[in-house]
């Protein structure tokens, strides 16, 4: 018998701390593979941000710049001008992301920095508390929304990878989802898509995955892991929102 | 002949692979584990084809599987 599944060389083999069911961990092992499907783990340069994917460097055997929250596509940019041929990506909540962030992630896509951004959209501030973000869903009740997301007062949440793909230096822009095997089969395909523009020195690659927090949201891993495939996917449309390469 | 080898520490017990695995071959046991979850365990082994699908599904990597 052969071993038909294992773990990506790039991920260490330690315990994470990632709540039962967090697709964080998902996302991690997706990344790790498509780092080693490029052969790329020993020059790679990971960016971590502030939320419950900060232990970055705990987890992926390369080497990690921990930056202040939301300022990884910032830290990114030095870090890849700096050391050209370094492979560069960055891991952001959405907290991080879409709301502390918004003005590196905006300009670094803007400008084309040649990085690659891992966009990790759960709808809420996980390693907080669960407060509401930009990417909150109109309705959701968080810590910091009782009620629900109010349209009115709150506006509508904000879709990144359709945001981020009309700027001219985006060169590939997706939504993927890791719920079930066929999302997630794609989302691999994706994810290293992004990694070969990188690679290929063809500018900056965006992925955006939906992810699950059965603790903040309330659920258990089943349920929200199924929230993730009806409610979310059902706002968040997944797909590709630019390819320029056609790759 | 396939086999899969679910690690019972880092298993969380959060039942993905359960929903994930197209026989239905796994379910979650009742005993508690180093990390205070009941971890996943297979039923029937002899029905595994080897698809992987629980192993990808899995968010800790607690899956191994031989074909
Ligand atoms: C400058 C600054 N402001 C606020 C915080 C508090 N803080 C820590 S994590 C976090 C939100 C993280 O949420 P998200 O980016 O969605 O990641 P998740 O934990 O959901 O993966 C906040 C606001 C901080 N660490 N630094
Ligand atoms: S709080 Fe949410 S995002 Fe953070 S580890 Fe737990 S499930 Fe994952
Ligand atoms: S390898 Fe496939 S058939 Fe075997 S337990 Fe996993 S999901 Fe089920
Ligand atoms: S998916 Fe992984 S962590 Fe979850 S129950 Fe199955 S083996 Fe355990």
């Amino acid at each position: 018998m052969q071993q038909v599944f294992k773990r990506p060389v790039s991920l260490k083999d330690v315990q994470t701390h990632f709540c039962p069911g967090c697709h964080h961990g998902t996302i991690h092992r997706l990344v790790a593979e498509a780092m080693d499907e490029y052969d790329v783990q020993k020059r790679t340069i990971g960016v971590a941000s502030v939320g419950c994917s900060v232990f970055l460097y705990g987890y992926f055997d390369i080497d990690v710049v921990e930056a202040p929250h939301g300022r990884a596509p910032a830290v990114a940019t030095g870090v890849k001008r700096a050391r050209p041929d370094s492979f560069v990506f960055t891991y952001q909540g959405d907290g991080d992301l879409a709301a502390i962030g918004t003005a590196e992630i905006i300009h670094a896509a803007n400008r084309g920095e040649d990085i690659t951004v891992i966009f990790v959209n759960n709808t809420t501030y996980g390693m907080t508390g669960g407060q509401m973000a930009p990417t909150t869903l109109v309705g959701q009740k968080t810590s910091t929304s009782p009620y629900g997301r109010n349209q009115h007062k709150d506006g509508a949440p904000i879709r990144m990878a359709e945001l981020l793909a009309q700027l001219e230096g985006v060169a590939f822009s997706a939504r993927v989802a890791v719920n079930s095997p066929k999302n997630l089969i794609d989302a691999k395909r994706q994810i290293k898509k992004a990694f070969r523009y990188q690679v290929e020195g063809k500018g900056f690659s965006f992925i955006e995955a939906l992810s699950a927090c059965p603790t903040n949201w309330g659920m258990n891993a089943l349920a929200a892991n199924e929230r993730v495939g009806s409610e979310m996917a059902d706002y968040f449309r997944l797909g590709v929102y630019k390819n320029t390469e056609n790759l | 002949m396939a086999k899969i080898i679910i690690d019972e520490i880092r298993c969380k017990g959060c039942g993905l692979c359960t929903v994930a695995c197209p026989g239905k071959l796994l379910s979650l046991t009742e005993k508690i584990n180093l990390q205070g979850y009941t971890p996943a365990t297979i039923t029937c082994q002899d029905k595994c084809t080897g698809c992987a699908l629980c192993a990808e599904m899995c968010p800790d990597v607690a899956i191994t599987v031989f074909k």
